[in-house]
């Protein structure tokens, strides 16, 4: 066994952690792993440790980095470029800004009040809650490089190509007619030095665990049900590779759903070992991520009706498309 | 003195606005907290990520939660 293999096994996906919570299930419970509910009981631990560890971990690490990328910051620098351009910036910024759903909507005003084309916007408030370092780093971990790389390189695509399809619409009239007369206002942002970063991507682990761990806890209560309880038959026929609608469903499945990527993991992670194809997880994953009944309230104190509901298609449509084209193409990845 | 703390009624800030009440009685200022949560306002002030924290007029801190010694250090100058 090679040295990153070992690294790969022990650090990222924490096999001692396996081995650990394995002991305790087995000796200290006197429950067999092979059992449903060992097997349950065993899934459910591990994981939510494992969940914790990286979280706290990965958090840190990317709020120091996003510290140097304040919501006021990125307004400027998307505002630099034009068309495409600036499509492709939103969606990149998107995955190193700061961001959590209730400021969506200063950052949306922020944005057209600073002139930012409505696409470049659109781009950013889609790749924002669907892809950042964080979720890449646990996917890894979860799933491998490989299917990391391709669900951020795929979330980056809808990303762009949402915000084209918006500013192809021209729907800039269907933006809440207050947003446009708020003034542009450039602040000075405080100079922060090394220990600032450090302090802030404490304070962000603090905050985001303290705020995250309830769904974490239901996700892998979740993943530990289908894992072990529901049989691989039901899983299938509404899931599997079989049923033509498997994509279609899970997308509207993950739609109303409001979590991040933390909790979204353990479900999919139990999916995919009940054969469910790598296409509709992350059709799953990217609909409870991206959309969410409390975003699209949120949104709609800025948007009217119309743009909504464009947005709300053209991101499903996306991830939908994704889905069965990943499905087809998976022999490639795994 | 007139203070104005920025967010949509999110913990922070009234994590912020418990501070700043600590910070307020330790230096015995007498000041006007006001509490604004109107997002086009807020915006207005530059000011995305919340909370932000605005005295007299000029934007001190945003998206964080500064403690008690960094609020003396702001209400001070």
């Amino acid at each position: 066994m090679n040295i990153f293999t070992w690294l790969n096994d022990q650090l990222l996906k924490m096999k001692w952690l396996w081995d650990l919570v394995e002991l305790l299930v087995e000796k200290v419970f006197g429950l067999s792993m092979g059992t449903r509910i060992g097997g349950s009981i065993h899934f459910f631990i591990y994981d939510a440790i494992k969940i914790f560890i990286l979280l706290s971990l990965v958090i840190f690490i990317i709020s120091f980095i996003q510290s140097y990328f304040p919501p006021e910051k990125t307004k400027k620098i998307i505002g630099r470029f034009k068309g495409l351009k600036g499509n492709i910036f939103g969606a990149l910024l998107g995955t190193v800004t700061p961001f959590c759903s209730c400021s969506s909507i200063p950052i949306f005003i922020g944005f057209i009040s600073a002139g930012l084309p409505l696409g470049a916007t659109f781009s950013f408030l889609i790749s924002s809650p669907m892809i950042d370092l964080a979720s890449l780093m646990l996917l890894m971990s979860f799933f491998g490089t490989r299917i990391a790389i391709v669900y951020v390189a795929l979330g980056l695509i809808v990303a762009v190509i949402g915000g084209i399809f918006i500013s192809k619409l021209k729907m800039e009239k269907y933006v809440e007619s207050y947003v446009w007369d708020v003034e542009n206002v450039d602040i000075e942002i405080e100079k922060m030095n090394h220990k600032d970063r450090v302090e802030f991507a404490k304070e962000q682990v603090k905050d985001i665990v303290g705020r995250v761990w309830p769904y974490i806890l239901v996700g892998v209560g979740i993943g530990a049900g289908i894992h072990n309880w529901v049989p691989q038959s039901i899983i299938e026929r509404i899931l599997g590779k079989g049923n033509p609608f498997s994509v279609l469903i899970a997308t509207f499945i993950g739609i109303p759903i409001y979590a991040d990527i933390f909790g979204t993991i353990p479900i999919a992670e139990a999916l995919m070992a009940k054969g469910v194809g790598i296409g509709t997880v992350i059709s799953f994953m990217m609909g409870v991520t991206t959309l969410s009944i409390p975003s699209l309230v949120m949104l709609s104190k800025v948007v009217k009706p119309r743009l909504l509901v464009a947005f709300v298609a053209i991101v499903t449509l996306g991830i939908v498309i994704l889905g069965y084209g990943l499905n087809g193409f998976s022999f490639l990845l795994i | 003195m007139e203070i104005m703390i920025l967010g949509t009624g999110c913990s922070k800030c009234e994590k912020l606005e418990k501070n700043l009440e600590v910070a307020l009685k330790e230096l015995n200022i007498d000041a006007h907290i006001e509490k604004v949560d109107n997002l086009a306002v807020i915006v207005s002030y530059g000011v995305m990520s919340t909370p932000g924290l605005v005295i007299d007029g000029e934007v001190k801190s945003i998206g964080k939660v500064p403690n008690v010694k960094e609020l003396k250090k702001m209400l001070g100058k």
